[in-house]
């Protein structure tokens, strides 16, 4: 791959500012080949990918929306965003941060269109209001509609952020006086991640720009578009407080003495049996908590259409994955017990294989290292 | 002959705002604000449950992710008649103490700084000279001249690569860039430092309200239970968290941000007379320490300063007429009464309807109505609202603390009291009352701490929680001291039902468009005789415009096509509704 945009900074650029050698370099993707579990003879490609590689151009663009999303993703703890804009991609057009303002922030976000045409990620927080021609949203006296059409054409890829981008979010919810519209409703001809939350955890998004940049793809998605690393399981399945629920114990009302004693808040309305999200095992700024740890039921702000789905504080009358229980002091009852001891002993066979499999890779990555010292220094003698 | 030019977007803001202004030798001799999007939350919230309203409008804005829920619980309690116990009384406080010290270290490092710091000019700094002043002004550790290099070397890196994401097209070299070298490359070192920084004090959030942005509220006080004796609850260890978080809040404000305020400030004293504004100062006062009911005990005093004359505070009242919103120059079908009245919010109404330019359009028809913010006035009368306001308010009342405070930063600038007036008053204001919020702070998880060591662990107040006890019909108002300002809910409910929402929030009083009488509002008088160096880079535009932390997506309303009436909500600050 031809290096096409001036002077850039490459993996390799960095191995070797840092006083490392080509050897070194060679070595080091020789092992990261076999670590990422890919066949020895894609190791020529993990190097030139590493060799190649430049920062990845991003526009952010901004409809109707709060701005939670961008102030979630500066919240991330890993990688910091002072990395990531400063290392890892090139954010050129964000009306949060960006110094320049009016047409000059319009010229940078169509310097980067023209200049990375097929090349740039489009980011985009807020939904689109569609109704009355789409006045109700515009930006340098243009529409977000108009907006989003000219930034998509040019886009490698779409990232959804947030509830707004993914469904509307609260100026979607009923009745929708503007005409809110989720992107995927309107560019169909990209592919288009989508993360869906309000907002969506930091860490979660940064680590979605990450991978991008790190494996020049992005991450598996469920068939609702969301990433499975993140929205694979339910909040209520991660739960610490799942024990409780399955025990039948649950918090009456706030700040009895269940909730004080950190028993399940299915009974005051939480949503987590019906929420597809990390909260529960990624946790929430960097793992400090999520809100069901600080006493709060889950209103379930991943799932589209939850401004809707009935009042926040009133107990889900039908638990999925439980059949209909009409009662959650029922469910506490069922035999979950049952399957418990064939569970751990499958864990236990999952996690010993999982660990040979990972101490293999370890081997075959030591063993390509070797091989390369040994071409080299039969080289080196030749 | 005047030049009309546009801003659009105005960046490094919450939201999306236009500004239009004309010049004239050199200066600007009028100026329209306008806000260009809606989403129409008020009209969302009606016929909801009015327990479930804080999470709703909340979502107005995720930079001041709090305040709109504190109002929303409050307007409620206060239609129910629901006493929060003292310690959901602290933890609210705490969290919006913590709202403070992010929000204001923000807007000066990521929002504001660029509109006076050159990151250019900083790559010509010598790292031993800023090491130097750092030192000279501050005890922070990271101060050596080797941090400085490396700070130096990376930025050199990032722009020699030839992608200059979000410093691309900024207004480095402009004649109004009047930071040395050394100053500018300290600044570039904290706005890093402060990005990274920014993320901790906001676990504040996460240990008591579950996550940020937009943790978890609750009517009738807070859902974090306490529980010394269990790890279900806020324990020792939540709450010793709690602490660090405060503490290293406070050292970062007092050892980074107030130092480079006041060192940038100083290279920068002739905007002590630009940007004057509209002269009124609105305070509602907020950070109750004897429960809402009672603001002779906030932190923040209440009132009203008219004329800049600080010799004498109005008093405030949200229930009687004196605070109105007017939608004569705002996207909305006029009121029954006509264009020149305007109304109560508890008996506000919006109906979205704009009648501006058919997009894509060069320019708004500002002799028609040109903004989805409206009106509101005091008696009549425009007002700002913000962190200048509520130093005035205080000054002006005598609070001996936030007299101190001023003062020292006057005597330290050698400026006198009516710099304060200004751009320059405005950016440190914010950082003055962040300081005194941080201390505060302390105050209130001091005596979160002394409460349940009293054996007081109560957290919320449930007695009123079912709808079947409620009155058929109630109405209350939730006000609160944003960080951008005033912001205030009005609810009126009906049948345990949201039947009106209106919100006024801080930057509806800032970014408004002209009233009936042609008053400007605070954005467009404080842009007047702002010398614009070269039209074509619209730096000092935005600079005043920043001084107020604009917030849009709280300033806008809702509206409903068919017409119906609608309950309103705005926010002050860079918030659209």
């Amino acid at each position: 791959m031809a290096k096409k945009y001036g002077v850039r900074e490459t993996y390799y650029d960095s191995a070797i500012s840092k006083g490392y050698n080509r050897r070194d370099f060679m070595k080091f993707a020789a092992f990261i080949t076999a670590y990422m579990g890919l066949e020895n003879s894609l190791m020529g490609q993990v190097a030139n990918a590493l060799e190649t590689k430049y920062r990845l151009p991003i526009i952010w663009e901004h409809y109707q929306e709060c701005t939670c999303c961008s102030e979630s993703f500066i919240r991330s703890n890993h990688p910091i965003v002072a990395d990531i804009i400063l290392d890892n991609v090139s954010l050129d057009y964000t009306e949060t941060l960006m110094a320049a303002s009016g047409h000059q922030a319009e010229a940078a976000k169509h310097d980067t269109m023209k200049k990375y045409h097929g090349e740039y990620i489009l980011c985009v927080e807020g939904s689109v209001p569609m109704g009355s021609n789409g006045v109700y949203c515009t930006i340098a006296g243009k529409t977000a509609l108009d907006h989003l059409k000219e930034a998509a054409e040019g886009a490698k890829a779409i990232i959804a952020w947030g509830s707004c981008a993914t469904n509307g979010c609260v100026q979607g919810a009923k009745p929708n006086p503007t005409g809110a519209t989720p992107i995927h409703k309107i560019i169909k001809n990209k592919p288009i991640v989508q993360m869906p939350g309000c907002p969506p955890i930091g860490e979660a998004m940064a680590a979605l720009i990450v991978h991008y940049v790190t494996f020049e793809r992005l991450p598996e998605l469920d068939r609702l578009g969301r990433p499975k690393a993140f929205y694979g399981k339910r909040v209520h399945d991660t739960c610490y407080r799942r024990p409780y629920f399955d025990a039948g114990l649950f918090a009456e009302s706030f700040d009895d003495i269940h909730a004080k004693e950190g028993y399940c808040l299915y009974k005051l309305g939480c949503k987590g049996p019906s929420t597809y999200n990390a909260c529960a095992s990624m946790k929430w700024n960097n793992g400090v908590s999520f809100p069901i740890e600080s006493g709060h039921g889950c209103i379930g702000c991943s799932e589209a259409k939850f401004w809707d789905n009935g009042p926040f504080y009133k107990r889900m009358t039908n638990v999925p994955g439980f059949g209909i229980e009409s009662s959650a002091d029922k469910i506490g009852k069922i035999a979950t017990g049952v399957v418990a001891a064939g569970l751990t002993a499958h864990s236990i066979a999952a996690n010993v294989s999982k660990y040979s499999e990972l101490k293999g890779r370890y081997t075959r990555g030591r063993i390509n290292e070797e091989k390369l010292e040994k071409n080299e220094e039969n080289t080196e003698e030749n | 002959m005047a030049n009309r030019i546009v801003v659009d977007p105005v960046t490094r803001i919450e939201g999306h705002l236009r500004i239009e202004a004309e010049i004239k030798d050199g200066k600007i001799v009028d100026a329209y604000s306008s806000s260009t999007m809606v989403r129409g939350l008020e009209n969302i919230v009606k016929g909801r449950d009015p327990r479930d309203v804080w999470a709703f409008v909340q979502r107005t804005c995720g930079v001041c992710t709090t305040v709109h829920a504190i109002s929303s619980v409050r307007a409620v309690e206060d239609a129910l008649g629901i006493a929060i116990p003292p310690n959901a009384e602290m933890v609210r406080n705490i969290m919006e103490g913590a709202l403070y010290m992010h929000d204001h270290a923000v807007h000066f490092y990521h929002l504001h700084a660029l509109d006076w710091v050159d990151v250019v000019n900083a790559l010509s700094a010598d790292p031993a000279e800023t090491s130097k002043i750092a030192q000279s002004i501050s005890n922070w550790p990271k101060s050596s001249p080797g941090y400085f290099s490396d700070i130096q070397k990376r930025i050199q890196k990032f722009v020699d690569s030839g992608q200059l994401g979000i410093f691309a097209n900024g207004y480095w070299g402009h004649p109004q860039m009047k930071l040395p070298a050394a100053v500018n490359l300290l600044g570039v070192a904290h706005y890093l430092e402060a990005l990274e920084w920014q993320k901790e004090i906001v676990k504040v959030h996460t240990i008591l309200g579950g996550k940020n942005p937009h943790p978890n509220y609750l009517v009738g006080g807070m859902a974090c239970a306490i529980n010394e004796n269990s790890t279900g609850g806020l324990n020792a260890e939540r709450l010793a968290h709690v602490g660090k978080l405060l503490k290293e809040g406070k050292d970062f404000i007092e050892q980074v941000y107030i130092p480079d305020l006041l060192a940038i400030a100083s290279f920068y004293k002739d905007w002590g007379g630009i940007g004057k504004g509209v002269g009124n100062y609105l305070s509602y006062g907020d950070f109750p320490v004897n429960g809402y009911g009672d603001p002779s005990n906030f932190k923040f005093p209440q009132g009203v300063i008219l004329n800049r004359d600080l010799s004498k505070v109005y008093d405030v009242d949200h229930r009687n007429g004196d605070i109105e919103e007017f939608v004569n120059n705002s996207w909305y079908d006029n009121y029954a009464e006509g264009a020149e009245k305007g109304r109560h919010p508890w008996d506000g109404e919006t109906n979205i309807k704009y009648s501006g330019p058919q997009p894509p359009y060069e320019h708004l028809d500002v002799e028609q109505k040109y903004s989805f913010v409206k009106t509101p006035r005091w008696q009549g009368k425009p007002m700002e609202v913000g962190p200048l306001s509520r130093l005035l308010v205080g000054y002006a009342r005598g609070n001996k603390e936030i007299q101190e405070a001023v003062n020292g930063a006057l005597t330290h600038l050698d400026v006198p009291v009516e710099a304060l007036f200004s751009t320059l008053g405005r950016t440190a204001a914010r950082g003055i009352e962040s300081k005194l919020v941080a201390n505060w702070t302390m105050e209130f998880y001091n005596q979160l701490l002394l409460n349940i060591k009293n054996g007081d662990s109560r957290m919320a107040n449930t007695e009123l929680w079912d709808p079947s006890k409620w009155p058929a019909e109630a109405k209350g108002v939730g006000f609160t001291e944003a960080p951008r300002g005033g912001l205030a809910h009005w609810i009126r409910i009906k049948d345990g039902k949201t039947e009106n929402y209106q919100q006024v929030v801080p930057t509806t009083w800032n970014a408004s468009p002209r009233d009936p009488k042609g008053q400007r509002s605070a954005y467009e008088s404080a842009l007047l005789d702002t010398p614009v160096a070269d039209p074509e880079l619209p730096l000092e535009i935005i600079r005043t415009v920043h001084s107020f932390d604009p917030c849009l997506a709280c300033a806008v309303h809702l509206y409903d096509e068919k017409g119906n009436h609608i309950s309103r909500v705005t926010n002050v600050g860079s918030c659209d509704v």
